[in-house]
């Protein structure tokens, strides 16, 4: 089994590296995107919430698979054409978005109005009120389920391989399409996909504690 | 002692300033003008308005009809009479004229106590972080807590925290500082500790308008006293005059015998 292992492991570095290379894009936008919608959710004018909360809805209720179809078969339809990487990467991006918007809600709703108030009180603008005093503070309750959607990014990217992506997972079945021998190959898939989601819970309980002092 | 004919403008000019809430009128066309120095303080039973005026007058609310000027200067629109609101930046620049004291305290819970006070004078003021904490040091000695400049405010009594929040809005040198219900939340005996700071910025000029149910500090600290009653400005005047047992106003009446029933 080990010699097994040891065959495999140069065809699978290079779908892991894509494996990561995938997840990090996809955590990457969704974050900038996520925040940003998720701060015209909370203070935005009306018609802004209603199409983030519209966006949002409709992307949270459609499963990712079919999200990923969706972008790369039916896109063509209306003159998108995407790679098959960047349509993986763009379904991905959009469905984490959807998360992160509602994260972001969640964490900059739990804190309270007066802190808002006493910031524009000593005349803090918009921007300085969101940067010096709620995000400071939406940040360790924004931070537990973000860990946990960027472990759910790097599983769910497993899902790229059905449009023929080389990922991880693509390398794997690749692995056993040559050689037959299915258990050690998903075992040793499913050991890779456990330590990067690991080291990533392990970095988040480390930062969370970092961030405990702050109470309310 | 303010009267109504000013030779020179009033710090603060409150006129007719209206507001409802729905069809709930919590505002009506109250006017109030405040010199520099004074220290008025506003009475009356809940939701006769008094918190919700203060709030208007650094903006934390709009109004629906009326001006109030700071220095001659509107403070939440562009214009006297018109309905159109500053910039953020520009409302942001008007709020750091005035300073304010929350009845919940709300200091930022992530910053030391001469954090919560250096960061306006940073970001606002421009001032150098150096510079920022000496200023954040002076105020806090002025409170009596230049031994907790590093504590966080979950580490402070509920005195020690309202008295943080004095500084952080005193550090700011507003023209004029409101405060509201600043002891509501307070156990009884950390009540004193708080009012004594107010007092000694009294003392030393400093203007404010102040929302309490203190009747006793209204009394002794106060150039003049509002009572206010159903959204308007029902009695104005020095604290001898309001707080005597024969006023003829019925409704002050009435609120100062329930309030002495209970309170003495």
């Amino acid at each position: 089994m080990l010699s097994q292992i040891l065959y495999a492991l140069p065809f699978l570095a290079q779908g892991f590296a894509l494996t990561l290379w995938v997840s990090l894009l996809v955590v990457v936008f969704s974050l900038v995107a996520g925040v940003a919608m998720g701060v015209g959710l909370v203070y935005g004018p009306a018609p802004l919430r209603w199409a983030v909360r519209i966006f949002s809805d409709t992307i949270r209720g459609i499963p990712i698979l079919v999200l990923i179809f969706f972008v790369y078969y039916g896109l063509p339809a209306v003159g998108v054409h995407l790679e098959s990487f960047w349509a993986a990467v763009l379904a991905l991006t959009l469905f984490k978005t959807a998360q992160v918007i509602e994260y972001l809600r969640g964490a900059v709703g739990s804190i309270p109005k007066g802190q808002s108030e006493a910031a524009m009180a000593i005349g803090l603008t918009f921007r300085q009120r969101l940067t010096y005093v709620i995000f400071p503070q939406a940040f360790r309750r924004f931070l537990p389920p973000w860990i946990n959607g960027v472990t759910d990014a790097v599983k769910g990217s497993a899902l790229v391989s059905l449009l023929g992506i080389t990922d991880l997972m693509q390398a794997i079945n690749q692995v056993i399409g040559r050689t037959y021998e299915a258990m050690p190959l998903y075992i040793l898939g499913a050991l890779i996909y456990f330590a990067v989601n690991y080291a990533l819970s392990y970095a988040s309980r480390r930062l969370e504690r970092r961030f405990a002092f702050i109470r309310d | 002692m303010a009267t109504s004919s000013h030779d020179n403008p009033a710090l603060l000019d409150i006129a007719g300033v209206s507001k409802a809430f729905g069809s709930v009128e919590v505002l009506r066309s109250v006017s109030l003008k405040v010199d520099k120095g004074e220290v008025v303080t506003v009475i009356g039973p809940s939701g006769s308005g008094k918190t919700t005026l203060l709030r208007c007058v650094n903006f934390l609310e709009s109004y629906d009809s009326g001006s109030i000027r700071i220095d001659g200067k509107e403070v939440g629109f562009r214009e006297a009479g018109t309905r159109q609101r500053r910039s953020e930046r520009d409302l942001a620049a008007m709020r750091a004229e005035t300073g304010m004291v929350f009845q919940s305290f709300n200091l930022f819970p992530h910053l030391t106590a001469a954090g919560n006070i250096m960061l306006g004078l940073t970001k606002v003021r421009g001032k150098s972080k150096a510079e920022a904490r000496q200023i954040a040091e002076h105020w806090l000695s002025r409170v009596g807590l230049a031994h907790k400049a590093d504590s966080l405010p979950a580490e402070l009594s509920g005195g020690q925290q309202q008295r943080v929040g004095i500084a952080r809005a005193v550090a700011m040198e507003p023209k004029i500082l409101l405060l509201d219900e600043i002891t509501s939340a307070l156990d009884p005996e950390l009540v004193g500790e708080v009012l004594a700071v107010v007092r000694s910025l009294a003392e030393d000029g400093m203007t404010m308008v102040m929302v309490t149910h203190e009747m006793a500090f209204a009394r002794d600290a106060s150039s003049r006293i509002v009572f206010m009653a159903d959204g308007g400005v029902s009695a104005v005047g020095p604290p001898k005059e309001i707080l005597a047992q024969e006023t003829t106003n019925e409704r002050l009446r009435s609120f100062l015998a329930r309030f002495r029933a209970s309170h003495f």
